[in-house]
């Protein structure tokens, strides 16, 4: 069914007219026009459409609308807003992690949000937080150390 | 690409054009171009004028913009290319601008191809000279306009960061105050270029001109195409190839709220709607009956047994020297077989193009590796004039050679078809994307090979699968061979005296089969060394010094294959069932040499432990770039190694989306320590070299940890469960 919600995306207010059980993926996409969360495979196996949903990585393509409630949504155009997504995001450009880039919106997203929970991850906690993204470009090695320089920054 | 090998890099530069455009200086030069087997097209446009192929432009305020067909896909390329253009030319980087070439064939051709595509590890390669050399002509052009407005000599003139400058008399100008009096000059002929010696950009790790966009969500790749009125589409093709719609109950389709159109054409249906969750569940509520045709019965199992009843008849022979019948009379001789399976290309951005037809024109937004054929093809489907047809090209999330065909473009545009005056998003679902792939062929290798004095004195292969080129490229098949196929083969590095390579072409019957990341060389390069493994065995010698025993001819290698053997500890004590496997190759003009260490477990589940290699890929052009495609061209191979395979059941692919399409992900990532050996060399490929080194090294470490001689790919774990170490 569907209805209009109110929704909150990276501290602005939108409003919606989408059905129930529409992902929250399609609805950044394809409906506010915000293209920087990718669609991957749809069954929440790879991770490129991964948000933060009060500040925990989530992936939006298996995440109908009718569950976001009020809480606030976080995405790629806006984690460098935060002190965490910032240091990603230089880690990533310091280190050339990216490749072709397409599954580097939701690798940040996640690497962002270990962050945010563990401020000074080991390699057991990259590997469980990290596991989740699929980079066929294989950038997997420089994600690792981005990652431990992004939280090396905080430190510092 | 093979086709590199087969053609003569006359990189001497035929000639120049400059023209005065609004202002501004503007270089025109030509990138030597042919199809493999032609001879080599003079450069004439239609009227027998000079056609230039490249671009340089430099305006007032000193901008340098390359117009350049190469696409970016996450290689490196933009900045590679720039860089290359900006040493010569003594330009401020910060000041180059890349601009995608628009769709034409005759003016954007990789000469390496004839067509204009980005693929087979060209791009670096192709462009070195011509672009060294348009470079080094547009500097002393613009030398010779500081040197006339100072009224000095040229030769005492320097340039440095897009500024000519005059030591003696301390003035400087910059480029672009230079640009329109460059422009009146002619260019000069055979302007000698630097000394590598001293190179100032080349060789050191400048930052990437396309990755800041990529980290803030800001970077459109094609599937991020908006336009105002869109409307979005996914759609099915029939699952068995070859087959057709027989029939469509469009009722519940037509019931998904947002659900605005059902399309059904002859082989394929799409659902358009207000948005993709619309159109995905339109599609999903579709109750489509399909006429599965003639392959509706095939499986794995009918194509295996193809290739190898079609296997014992004799090739076409592609190479031989000595008399290869003769040296497998003599010495110890050994046979395998080596067999590789279909592969999907998963790229992560899946198969889209986005749409806008009206009555008179097509116009299309994608990625692509071909440009011009996605033009051309479109203009054929609809009838249009190529000029009413353009195509805007993207950023390509993901090639790997998928993006070689135009198939996404072609049956997009069938179903905006159907929806004159309405741009339209197409999107595949991941499942459409693998089910509906261009798959890398299986392949059956049969070599035959004998052992004298601990060296192999003769090698007999035979490389049996599908021609990619006949269909994509025919030119590279003639005579029965395809040089793709037998690319890493034909050429292999050791000393043999007598040898023999044979192509025998075996269609998968309706699968449709392309390029895929490593190319012909992914195939050989794991049959060939998972033999010298086998053969190294046999003789009693270590892999590594058997194998460089018979690099006699080839320096690189061997210096490479050293390096890796001590930067990898290679004869150092190992715990029990791990193993440590090496693999050489010379692929695509680079030479590298890879050691993989592997532990197999009891379950027989494959753990890599590390990963070392060492390669000489010529001229170092951005150093960190090369480290990056090689250590995700090694993942891309492991991963396929470890878990690629399509299988084909009642004539469709039984995998659909990365639950049974398995990747390799972080947490089984070791370290991965690439060896970069400075050369002089001109630049050989690095974007895929490293996946075709990948599955033999590992295959070589489940023998060195298992005793087992595993035959085929994916590595099968039953065959390895509580095998002995």
């Amino acid at each position: 069914m569907t209805q209009t919600r109110n929704i909150t995306v990276n501290g602005e207010a939108k409003s919606v007219s989408v059905p129930d059980d529409m992902p929250l993926l399609w609805v950044l996409r394809d409906v506010l026009g915000m293209t920087g969360t990718k669609f991957g495979c749809g069954i929440a196996q790879c991770g490129a459409c991964t948000v933060h949903l009060d500040g925990k990585a989530v992936r939006s393509c298996v995440l109908p609308i009718s569950r976001v409630g009020s809480r606030p949504i976080t995405t790629i155009e806006a984690v460098g807003n935060t002190s965490a997504g910032a240091r990603v995001q230089q880690a990533w450009l310091a280190l050339e992690v990216v490749q072709c880039g397409y599954c580097q919106s939701g690798q940040i997203m996640s690497a962002s949000a270990l962050l945010n929970q563990t401020a000074s991850p080991d390699d057991a906690d990259i590997d469980a937080a990290m596991a989740g993204n699929i980079c066929r470009c294989g950038t997997y090695v420089r994600i690792r150390a981005a990652i431990k320089q992004a939280a090396a920054k905080r430190a510092a | 690409m093979p086709a590199s090998k087969l053609i003569s890099h006359s990189a001497s530069r035929r000639d120049f054009m400059k023209s005065v455009a609004a202002g501004g200086f503007l270089l025109a030069f030509y990138v030597p171009a042919r199809a493999i087997n032609e001879p080599e097209q003079t450069p004439t446009d239609t009227k027998g004028k000079f056609a230039p192929n490249a671009f340089i432009r430099i305006d007032k305020t000193g901008t340098t913009t390359l117009v350049m067909p190469q696409v970016e896909m996450g290689q490196g390329v933009y900045t590679g290319v720039a860089m290359i253009l900006a040493e010569e030319l003594d330009a401020d980087p910060a000041k180059i601008l890349l601009e995608h070439a628009p769709p034409n064939e005759k003016l954007y051709t990789n000469p390496d191809f004839g067509i204009q595509a980005t693929g087979g590890s060209t791009s670096l390669r192709a462009f070195w000279m011509p672009l060294r050399t348009a470079g080094a002509t547009a500097r002393a052009m613009l030398v010779q306009a500081a040197a006339q407005q100072w009224k000095v000599d040229p030769g005492s003139c320097t340039t440095s960061r897009s500024e000519v400058s005059h030591p003696a008399s301390s003035r400087k100008i910059d480029y672009g105050a230079l640009s329109d009096a460059a422009a009146k000059i002619m260019p000069p002929k055979n302007v000698p270029l630097k000394d590598p010696a001293t190179f100032v950009l080349i060789g050191t790790p400048l930052k990437r001109y396309d990755t800041p966009d990529k980290v803030n969500g800001k970077v459109i790749y094609g599937i991020d195409a908006m336009l105002p009125g869109m409307k979005f589409a996914t759609l099915a093709a029939c699952p068995v190839f070859g087959g057709k719609v027989a029939h469509a109950d469009e009722a519940a389709a037509k019931a998904v709220s947002g659900v605005q159109r059902v399309i059904l054409l002859d082989n394929m249906v799409a659902v358009v709607g207000d948005h993709m969750w619309a159109a995905k569940q339109g599609l999903e509520a579709l109750k489509v009956s399909w006429a599965e045709g003639e392959q509706a019965e095939v499986s794995s199992a009918d194509l295996w047994q193809d290739i190898r009843t079609a296997s014992h008849k004799e090739g076409v022979v592609a190479k031989s020297r000595g008399d290869v019948e003769k040296g497998l009379s003599t010495g110890q001789r050994f046979e395998a077989d080596y067999e590789l399976p279909f592969l999907a290309h998963a790229t992560m951005e899946p198969l889209n193009c986005t749409v806008l037809c009206k009555e008179d024109s097509c116009e299309l937004w994608l990625g692509t590796q071909i440009i011009a054929r996605v033009q051309q093809t479109t203009a054929a489907l609809t009838g249009l004039p190529i000029e009413k047809v353009t195509v805007h090209n993207h950023l390509i999330g993901g090639g790997f050679g998928r993006r070689l065909e135009p198939d996404m473009a072609l049956n997009a545009v069938r179903v905006a078809q159907q929806m004159k005056g309405v741009p339209v998003k197409v999107v595949w679902t991941r499942e459409e994307d693998i089910q509906q792939d261009i798959y890398r062929p299986m392949y059956r290798n049969v070599i035959s090979a004998s052992l004298d004095g601990g060296k192999v004195a003769a090698w007999k292969y035979k490389v049996c699968g599908a021609s990619i080129m006949a269909r994509w490229l025919p030119p590279a098949f003639q005579k029965g061979i395809d040089v793709d196929a037998i690319d890493s083969a034909v050429d292999m590095p050791y000393d043999i005296p007598d040898f023999e390579v044979q192509y025998l072409r075996v269609e998968a019957r309706s699968v449709p089969t392309g390029f895929w990341r490593g190319v012909g060389p992914n195939n050989n390069v794991f049959a060939i060394e998972s033999f010298m493994d086998e053969l190294a065995r046999k003789a009693g010698k270590d892999p590594i010094a058997f194998r460089r025993d018979m690099l006699g001819k080839q320096p690189r290698l061997i210096a490479a294959l050293d390096l890796v053997a001590a930067k990898s500890d290679w004869g150092q004590p190992l715990p029990s069932r791990v193993g440590r496997g090496v693999c050489v190759q010379p692929s695509f003009a680079s030479f590298i040499a890879t050691v993989v260490e592997a532990e197999v477990d009891q379950q027989g589940e494959v753990l890599l432990r590390r990963i070392t290699t060492a390669v000489d890929v010529g001229t170092l052009v951005n150093p960190d770039s090369v480290e990056a495609q090689l250590q995700g061209g090694l993942v891309f191979g492991l991963t396929a190694a470890l878990y690629g395979e399509i299988t084909i059941k009642k004539g469709r692919v039984e995998q659909s989306n990365f639950h049974d399409y398995r990747m390799l992900r972080i947490h089984q990532m070791p370290r991965i320590d690439v060896h970069l050996i400075k050369s002089g060399e001109a630049p050989g490929g690095v974007g895929e070299t490293g996946t075709t080194a990948g599955p033999p090294a590992l295959r070589n470490a489940i023998f060195a940890a298992t005793g087992v001689a595993l035959k085929r790919l994916p590595i099968d774990r039953s065959a390895l469960a509580g095998s002995r170490s």
